[in-house]
C-alpha cells in the first residue's frame, strides 16, 4: 500500500514540477520578494517589517495559486488523458490514487515554499546585513503557511473530485477567502444569538481557519510564535486536511467513471 | 489475502473523516481558546478610505456595507464587553460613508453609538457631530440628520442652542417632520428640562420602525420617568419626616398616612428602595443604563449627567 502510494506521490511530484505555471508563479514570487526591496527604500523605518511582510505574503498567495491551479487538475488530466483507467487496473485502490496525490503535490508545495523562502532570506540578508536570532520566528511563519497550504491542496483536491476544474477554482478560491475571514466570522456568531447564532458557530468551524494558521503580521513585529501554538495548529491542520482527504476519497471511490 | 469490499472502504472512510473532523474541531477550539486576543475586532484592515475607493475596483456600495457590518460587530462586541474605550468605531464609520455617502443608517445608528456615554457608547458626542455633519452635506434633504444633530446637541452635549438650530433648519426641509419645528421652539424655550429629554425620546420612538431604536428609545423614556419620580418620592419622604418627626422605614408608612397611594414601582415593574437616611434607589441598579437618580452613590459617577 505505501509503495503504491509512494509512487502515486512521486509521479505527481514529477509531473507538477513539469508544469509551466509553476515556475510562473514562483518567478512571481520571488519578483514580488524582491520588490518589496524597492518598496523599502521609499518607506521609513520599516523596511524589514515591509519585506516580512510582502514576501510572507507572496509565499503565501502564490502557494495557495499553485495549490489551487495544480490541485484542481490532479485528477481530471488523469481522465482527460484516460491514464486514470490504466493506473486504476491496476490492484491501485481509487483512495491510495487520491492519498498519492495528494502527497505528491504537497511534496511540490514544500520544495517550492522551501524555494520561495530561500530567497526570501536572501533578501532579508541584504537588506539587514545578516540574520538575528529573532528572524527564526519566521521560519515558523512559514511553517504555518505550509500548513495553509495542506488544507488547500486536499481542498482543491475534493472540489476536484467531483467538479471540473473552472468549478473547482473557483469554489476552493472561495473557500481560502471565507477561511481567511473566520475569525471575523466567529466574532460575528459570538455577537448574535439564537439560530443566526449557532449557524454561523457552526460554519466558522466548517470553513478551514486560515486565520489561526496567520502568523506573518506576528512575526513581521519580531513576536515569537509559541510553542503550544505549533503544536495545537499543526494538529488541527493535520486533521482537517486528513479529514478533507478522507472525504475526497469517499467521493471518488463512488464516482462513475464510465 | 482478499482486497477489502466497497462497502468496507466507504464505512471506514466515512468513519475516519468524521473521527478526523471532530479532532480538528477540538483542536480549533483549543486554538480559540489560546488565542482570544486574535480576535479581528481592534484591526482596522486599511485605514486609508481613499486606498479601499481605488481597491474595490468600483464596488464602493459592496464594501461600504461590509465596513458598516464590520463597525455594528465592533461595537456590539465592545458594547456586550461593557468596554469605555471605543478606539475603532469612528474610521470604521468614516470610512463607510466615504465609500457610501448615502448610507443613512451609518449616519444615524453611528451617531447614537459615538455619542452615548459609555459603557453605553463611545462617549464621542464631538465625533458624532461631525459624523452627522458629513452626512448633511452628502444628504441636505434627509430630515432625520438635522433631528439626529440636534439630539446629539441637547442630549449629549448640552448645546441647546445648536441644538435649536439644527431642528430649525431641518424644520425648513421640503419633506420634513412636522414635529422637529416643535423640538426648534421647545429647545429655545425649556432646553436642559427634563421634559425636553421626555419630548426628543419620545419623537425618537414615536418617528421610527426600527426595533432597535425604538427599544433604545423606551430604556431612556423609562430611566427618565425613574429620574422624575425618585425626587418626587424622596420629597414625600422629607414631608412625612417634618409631619410625624420620625423618619420612615417603608413606604408602607407613607401609604398609611396617606401621601403615597400605593407602594411605589419602578417602570420595569420592582419596588422602589427606601434608605435609612430618607434616599430612595431603584431596587436592581445593574438593570439600568441611562438614569441618574435612584442610584447607589458609587454608581453615579457611570451615569453622567443628562439634560
Amino acid at each position: 500500500m505505501t509503495n503504491r502510494i509512494g509512487a502515486i506521490a512521486f509521479n505527481t511530484f514529477r509531473e507538477a514540477v513539469r508544469d509551466r505555471v509553476l515556475y510562473n508563479l514562483i518567478l512571481f514570487a520571488l519578483l514580488m520578494i524582491g520588490s518589496s526591496l524597492l518598496l523599502g527604500q521609499i518607506t521609513i523605518a520599516v523596511q524589514k517589517q515591509l519585506l516580512i511582510n510582502l514576501g510572507l505574503t507572496a509565499i503565501s498567495i502564490f502557494g495557495v495559486l499553485i495549490a489551487i491551479f495544480i490541485g484542481i487538475g490532479l485528477v481530471s488530466k488523469e481522465i482527460d488523458k484516460r491514464t486514470l483507467y490504466t493506473v486504476l487496473t491496476r490492484p491501485v485502490a481509487r483512495w491510495e490514487f487520491i492519498v498519492g496525490k495528494y502527497f505528491g503535490l504537497v511534496g511540490t508545495l514544500i520544495v517550492n515554499a522551501g524555494l520561495m523562502t530561500i530567497g526570501f532570506f536572501v533578501a532579508l540578508l541584504y537588506l539587514m546585513h545578516g540574520l538575528q536570532p529573532g528572524d527564526l520566528s519566521i521560519l515558523a511563519a512559514v511553517y504555518f503557511i505550509l500548513l495553509q497550504f495542506m488544507i488547500m491542496t486536499a481542498i482543491a483536491l475534493l472540489l476536484s473530485s467531483f467538479s471540473t476544474p473552472i468549478e473547482s477554482a473557483i469554489l476552493s478560491f472561495a473557500i481560502f477567502v471565507v477561511g481567511s475571514f473566520s475569525d471575523d466570522l466567529r466574532s460575528f456568531a459570538e455577537s448574535t444569538k439564537g439560530f443566526a447564532h449557532y449557524v454561523a458557530m457552526a460554519f466558522s468551524y466548517l470553513i478551514p481557519n486560515f486565520s489561526a494558521l496567520n502568523y506573518i503580521a506576528s512575526v513581521a513585529h519580531g513576536d515569537p510564535i509559541p510553542g503550544h501554538m505549533i503544536a495545537l495548529n499543526t494538529a488541527y491542520a493535520l486533521l482537517y486536511a486528513g479529514a478533507v482527504i478522507c472525504g475526497a476519497s469517499l467521493i471518488f471511490q463512488h464516482r462513475n467513471m464510465k | 489475502m482478499s482486497r477489502p469490499s466497497q462497502r468496507g472502504i466507504t464505512v471506514t472512510l466515512c468513519a475516519i473523516t468524521l473521527a478526523m473532523f471532530g479532532g480538528a474541531t477540538a483542536f480549533l477550539h483549543r486554538v480559540h481558546a489560546e488565542r482570544p486576543q486574535a480576535n479581528l475586532q481592534e484591526v482596522l484592515y486599511i485605514p486609508s478610505s481613499k486606498a479601499l475607493k481605488r481597491m474595490s475596483l468600483g464596488y464602493n456600495g459592496l464594501l461600504a456595507d461590509i465596513y458598516w457590518t464590520r463597525a455594528v460587530q465592533y461595537f456590539g462586541w465592545k458594547h456586550k464587553h461593557k468596554s469605555m474605550d471605543y478606539p475603532l468605531l469612528y474610521p470604521l464609520l468614516d470610512i463607510t460613508t466615504e465609500l457610501d455617502p448615502h448610507l443613512i443608517v451609518a449616519y444615524r445608528f453611528g451617531a447614537t453609538f459615538l455619542a452615548q456615554d459609555p459603557p453605553d457608547g463611545a462617549g464621542q458626542p464631538e465625533r458624532a457631530i461631525e459624523l452627522i455633519n458629513k452626512g448633511i452635506q452628502a444628504n441636505p434633504d434627509d430630515w432625520h440628520l438635522y433631528y439626529d444633530l440636534g439630539f446629539v446637541y441637547a442630549m449629549n452635549m448640552g448645546n441647546f442652542k445648536a441644538a435649536a438650530e439644527a431642528f430649525e433648519r431641518g424644520s425648513k426641509l421640503t419633506e420634513t417632520h412636522p414635529f422637529l419645528r416643535i423640538l426648534a421652539a421647545d429647545m429655545a424655550q425649556h432646553g436642559g428640562e427634563l421634559e425636553t429629554s421626555r419630548l426628543l425620546w419620545q419623537t425618537t420612538y414615536d418617528s421610527t420602525d426600527d426595533p432597535g431604536i425604538r427599544s433604545n428609545a423606551k430604556h431612556h423614556l423609562q430611566a427618565l420617568q425613574v429620574d422624575e419620580t425618585v425626587p418626587k418620592l424622596e420629597e414625600l419622604v422629607r414631608q412625612f419626616r417634618e409631619n410625624t418627626g420620625t423618619q420612615p422605614t417603608s413606604f408602607l408608612q407613607l401609604v398609611q398616612a396617606g401621601l403615597l397611594r400605593r407602594i411605589p414601582i419602578d417602570p420595569i415593574g420592582m419596588p422602589y428602595k427606601l434608605l435609612p437616611d430618607g434616599t430612595v434607589q431603584v431596587q436592581d441598579p445593574e438593570a439600568w443604563s441611562f438614569i441618574r437618580r435612584g442610584l447607589p452613590p458609587r454608581d453615579i459617577s457611570n451615569n453622567p449627567q443628562k439634560p
